[in-house]
């Protein structure tokens, strides 16, 4: 319980005395780019590799001649966008910005630069934390929808290439029954998610008492709490919004 | 001038400082000495606000740095520069960023007048010129000395180093101790040093506090240290061997 207030108090210390804006745009869009662009990669290629699994999986399952064809379309559709997209990314996300947080962090803690910050009478949880929450609920969404759109790009390819669905049948079926509220959902998911990653990432590295060693499990610890804590969020969202 | 009166502190059941009092002077290199685990680091960190103290007072030139409201805790904040032990240089800033940083952070002064000031620095430390080198392109004691200047870029009346000269060779240790040194003269400055570098002492120890398990067991200057008749103090001087056989 002393953890989750402490948690807390360190969100409160985010928002307690901030620096000038300038300070915060330019660490904000530094950010974007580490957390967000440099994470383009690996998202594109699970989630291309995720949606052709899914569609050749939802085939495979889907033998019977009162359902068409074109439902394999929709289900990959559905999962990406309802689940896939959202929180694989967002797990995929957790191992590598969440364990590079903690580890710059607590690299910054070891070795003195976080009191250096202190000492000049400046915030170092709102300089350091804050533009990395921000970015992370500001690029996340964006590489969700990065990701859906390349798990159902995926999903066509690897249907169409092996021939498990015609070209028609799965773009009919992306279009069939479509629910624009999905989407909504879906981007409420990384807002959510990114908060959680960089929060809890950051607090693991924050905090660190030691050296590398410590480091090293820390690092450990944030991809296991960010993941644990999506999944509960993940859990509760779908409970509330759907 | 800084004074800090019957400084306590514990963590848990130990306790590391068990009420250290002094007065470090205005324009003199005050040197905080004594064994490893005897309280200098800490005692530092209550200094510069970074450990809160259990009792005790620290006082800026009258200014109560604890019991001052927030303003009064910036502006001293302000007027301190401190040089960590590894110099705590950012990783991602190139040196003259690094130096620049507290100008960025804490000054509205335009672009060149934060320059030419970074400028200046890095030449009294002798780095002109390596402004745009990363700090894991540098040697340690080149971070030491950009440490230095990132704790002078804003004219600071207080200046803290946590052992300066540790993991440098012999030579670059005593060119670090005299840079400090002239930095105090010439700013006239309070500087306050923690180290356990026996030639650090001897060179610019102009007053010495020699801590031991947390308590302050003698004060003095360079020039006293070596007739001093406290035990554990001769312990820590005369440690060496070679010292010991020329032990007055």
């Amino acid at each position: 319980m002393s953890v989750i207030g402490k948690y807390f108090i360190f969100l409160g210390s985010l928002f307690s005395k901030g620096e000038k804006i300038t300070v915060y745009w330019r660490r904000f869009m530094e950010e974007c780019v580490g957390l967000g662009v440099n994470s383009i990669f690996i998202v594109a290629i699970v989630s291309t590799f995720i949606g052709a699994v899914s569609c050749i999986q939802t085939a495979y399952n889907l033998v019977s001649p009162i359902i068409p064809i074109s439902t394999v379309a929709l289900i990959v559709r559905d999962m990406e966008i309802l689940e896939l997209a959202p929180t694989i990314t967002c797990i995929v996300l957790s191992g590598k910005v969440g364990s590079n947080i903690a580890s710059e962090l607590g690299t910054m803690r070891i070795s003195e630069q976080i009191d250096a910050l202190e000492v000049m009478g400046i915030n170092s949880s709102s300089y350091l934390v804050l533009p990395k929450v921000l970015a992370a609920m500001f690029t996340f969404p964006m590489l969700v929808i990065m990701s859906a759109f390349l798990g159902i790009l995926g999903g066509y390819m690897a249907g169409t290439l092996t021939g498990v669905i015609t070209e028609r049948d799965y773009m009919y079926g992306i279009r069939d029954s479509f629910v624009p509220y999905n989407i909504f959902f879906m981007l409420v998911k990384p807002f959510v998610f990114g908060f959680l990653i960089a929060t809890i990432s950051s607090f693991q590295g924050f905090y660190i008492k030691g050296g590398a060693l410590e480091v090293g499990k820390a690092s450990t610890q944030a991809v296991t709490n960010s993941c644990i804590a999506i999944l509960i969020a993940d859990f509760i969202l779908a409970q509330m919004l759907l | 001038m800084i004074q800090i009166q019957d400084i306590k502190k514990a963590f848990g059941e130990k306790a590391v400082l068990k009420g250290v009092s002094s007065t470090f002077q205005k324009g003199q290199t005050n040197l905080i000495i004594g064994g490893s685990g005897t309280g200098k680091s800490v005692l530092m960190k209550t200094m510069i606000g970074l450990i809160k103290p259990d009792s005790g007072r620290v006082l800026y030139d009258g200014r109560e740095f604890y019991e001052s409201g927030a303003e009064v805790q910036q502006a001293i904040r302000r007027e301190m520069g401190v040089l960590f032990q590894g110099g705590a240089l950012f990783d991602s800033q190139t040196v003259e960023q690094n130096v620049r940083f507290p100008l960025d952070m804490l000054t509205n002064q335009p672009m060149d007048e934060k320059q030419d000031r970074v400028a200046a620095c890095l030449k009294r430390v002798g780095l002109e010129g390596t402004g745009n080198r990363m700090p894991s392109e540098i040697s340690g004691g080149m971070k030491k000395r950009v440490g230095i200047a990132r704790a002078i870029v804003m004219n600071p009346m207080y200046l803290f180093c946590d052992e300066p000269n540790s993991g440098l060779d012999p030579l670059t240790a005593v060119k670090i101790d005299a840079l400090i040194q002239e930095i105090t003269e010439e700013y006239d400055i309070t500087t306050v040093i923690i180290t356990h570098d026996m030639n650090s002492v001897m060179e610019i120890g102009q007053n010495i506090v020699f801590l031991y398990q947390g308590d302050k067991l003698w004060e003095g200057g360079n020039e006293d240290i070596v007739r001093s008749t406290v035990p554990e103090l001769r312990e820590f001087l005369f440690a060496n061997k070679l010292l010991r056989e020329m032990e007055p």
